[in-house]
């Protein structure tokens, strides 16, 4: 890990016994001067409500802290959320977490439409008119799933613009790139083996040919399409088989690969967008010093490129 | 190192016998691994042994039906009479069984032609089923030609392709008349040339060098 700047904790959210003593005037203890006289003027005493409200306050941080104690999850979970990002942050940077929305989206829609759907050659197309007519709200899941599907892919291409136009797959980044591309593929595998699963006239034949394309293949090409189908011909298990890989194999995967890509991400950080300049300093300096520098480095001996410019998160 | 604690625990002075040092340092004589490496090994080769029985079947099940080839099936398409030599019948027959009408598929049927070289008393059978990418081409009299709807594919009264993006003719279905009724029977592929081959799907050529580029799969009939 990084060694990341320590931000601030608020004291709200550290459980009680690490909890630094508020000084007088801060943080819950009375201001201003102490009562010169207890006798005459005794601390006003709270009353029974007032502590059981207190002690309500203080649960849910003492629980939380009870699990932190347990888990040591709070310095690398500020590390993460309070990381630093680079000057030049834009809103093209939350085109990855919106893609992650999506499969958000798409991951708990696609759970409840699993209550309903009957993967069966027969009784699948049933199942989903069930769904869109008869379900309450089953036609909206449905459609944020069948919609969202078409926003993941588009939002997955628009991120992958973004880290290519912005040089962000570049040094050290490169395995972030690599498994971002096969993340990529897994997404259009979803969009693929989803687009059969309403088993409509639209779905089939676009099925049956995308299992053509894939048997144009030279070589491995036929056996390709075989395995996709479970056979020579379209039969009774190629949509369980379509299911299957749909709901089960490949969505482990995305999950997987999105818990690597996320941890590249905040392990070597983000990078600035190409139009942000290195650093320089804000007096020109003297003719002298730019002569000292000709040999690469500055007078103070830094190297003059690359190092220190602000541009590496 | 081990020769100091040996001085210190004076064990330079005891008679002791001589012994052969390890060398390399953990094997003893006669060794040829530690016993820290035999266990390393033997607890890797258990867990790999205990993965492949797990991996293998799964793999297997999901590969098979690549290798498994079906039951022939035969269906009676309609009385000899019914069929002509200059035009098409348009029949409909379940080609897989158990999925309804998803597992129904078109051929055009007709008595095969003299004129067209063709062995005499037999009955040809064309499948609708494209061989560009898949879509149903349907047989369009006025024209005697066949037409896909999807990327426009052309094939002429035989099924031989004359216009498109089709790569070989359409493919055939095997016939024969039992009882007076024409069978259909299984599907097979014909070479630009019109000699059949195994079933191959759309998009794969045949005949020539492409016999071997597009391989015919386990899981289809020999061709008549």
């Amino acid at each position: 890990m990084p060694n990341f700047p320590k931000p601030r904790i608020p004291d709200a959210i550290v459980p009680p016994p690490l909890r630094k003593p508020g000084k007088p005037g801060s943080a819950g203890t009375p201001e201003g001067q102490a009562p010169s006289d207890l006798k005459t003027a005794p601390p006003e005493r709270k009353s029974a409500g007032d502590k059981l409200l207190d002690r309500g306050k203080e649960a849910p941080i003492d629980a939380l802290g009870w699990v932190d104690q347990r888990l040591a999850a709070s310095g690398f979970l500020t590390g993460m959320l309070f990381r630093k990002v680079p000057k030049g942050t834009n809103w093209f940077y939350t085109l990855g977490s919106a893609t992650l929305f999506a499969f958000i989206v798409q991951a708990v829609t696609g759970v409840f439409l699993a209550m309903f759907y009957t993967p069966s050659a027969t009784q699948a197309y049933a199942s989903i008119s069930h769904i869109n007519n008869e379900v309450p709200l089953g036609q909206l899941v449905h459609g944020m799933h069948k919609w969202g599907s078409s926003v993941m892919v588009i939002l997955i291409f628009l991120h992958l613009g973004r880290t290519f136009f912005f040089g962000a797959y570049k040094y050290p980044r490169e395995l972030n790139w690599v498994i971002g591309v096969v993340l990529l593929i897994l997404t259009m595998t979803m969009a693929f083996t989803g687009y059969l699963l309403p088993f409509d006239q639209r779905s089939f034949w676009a099925s049956i040919v995308g299992i053509n394309i894939n048997g144009t293949g030279p070589v491995v090409g036929p056996y390709l399409s075989d395995f996709l189908r479970a056979g020579p011909e379209f039969g009774a298990t190629t949509l369980s088989r379509f299911y299957a890989i749909h709901m089960l194999l490949v969505p482990g995967a995305l999950i997987a690969l999105i818990g690597a890509h996320l941890y590249l991400v905040v392990k070597l950080g983000t990078t600035a967008p190409p139009w942000v300049r290195a650093d320089r300093p804000k007096v020109a300096a003297p003719v002298a010093q730019l002569d000292a520098g000709a040999n690469g480095h500055r007078v103070d001996g830094a190297p003059i490129s690359g190092e220190g410019n602000g541009a590496s998160g | 190192m081990a020769d100091d604690a040996n001085k210190v625990n004076g064990a330079e002075e005891a008679p002791v016998r001589e012994r052969v040092k390890p060398d390399p340092p953990g094997y003893f004589e006669g060794e040829s691994m530690t016993r820290r490496h035999v266990f390393t090994v033997a607890s890797q080769a258990l867990g790999g042994l205990a993965a492949a029985g797990i991996v293998l079947p799964a793999v297997g099940f999901a590969v098979a039906p690549i290798f498994h080839r079906g039951k022939e099936r035969w269906e009676g398409v309609g009385p000899v009479s019914d069929f002509v030599e200059d035009t098409y019948r348009q029949v409909v027959f379940t080609e897989t069984e158990g999925i309804g009408d998803a597992g129904k598929t078109t051929a055009y049927v007709r008595k095969s032609s003299e004129d067209l070289g063709e062995e005499p008393g037999k009955f040809v059978a064309v499948s609708n089923r494209c061989a560009h990418l898949g879509c149903p081409v349907r047989f369009v009299e006025a024209a005697g030609n066949f037409i896909c709807p999807c990327h426009g594919g052309v094939y002429d009264f035989q099924g031989k392709r004359i216009g498109g993006p089709p790569v070989r003719p359409l493919d055939q279905f095997q016939t024969r008349v039992r009882n007076g009724q024409v069978e259909v029977g299984p599907r097979y592929s014909v070479t630009n040339q019109m000699e059949p081959v195994r079933a191959r799907d759309p998009g794969e050529f045949t005949g020539g060098i492409w016999e071997y580029l597009y391989p015919p799969r386990p899981s289809t009939f020999p061709p008549p």
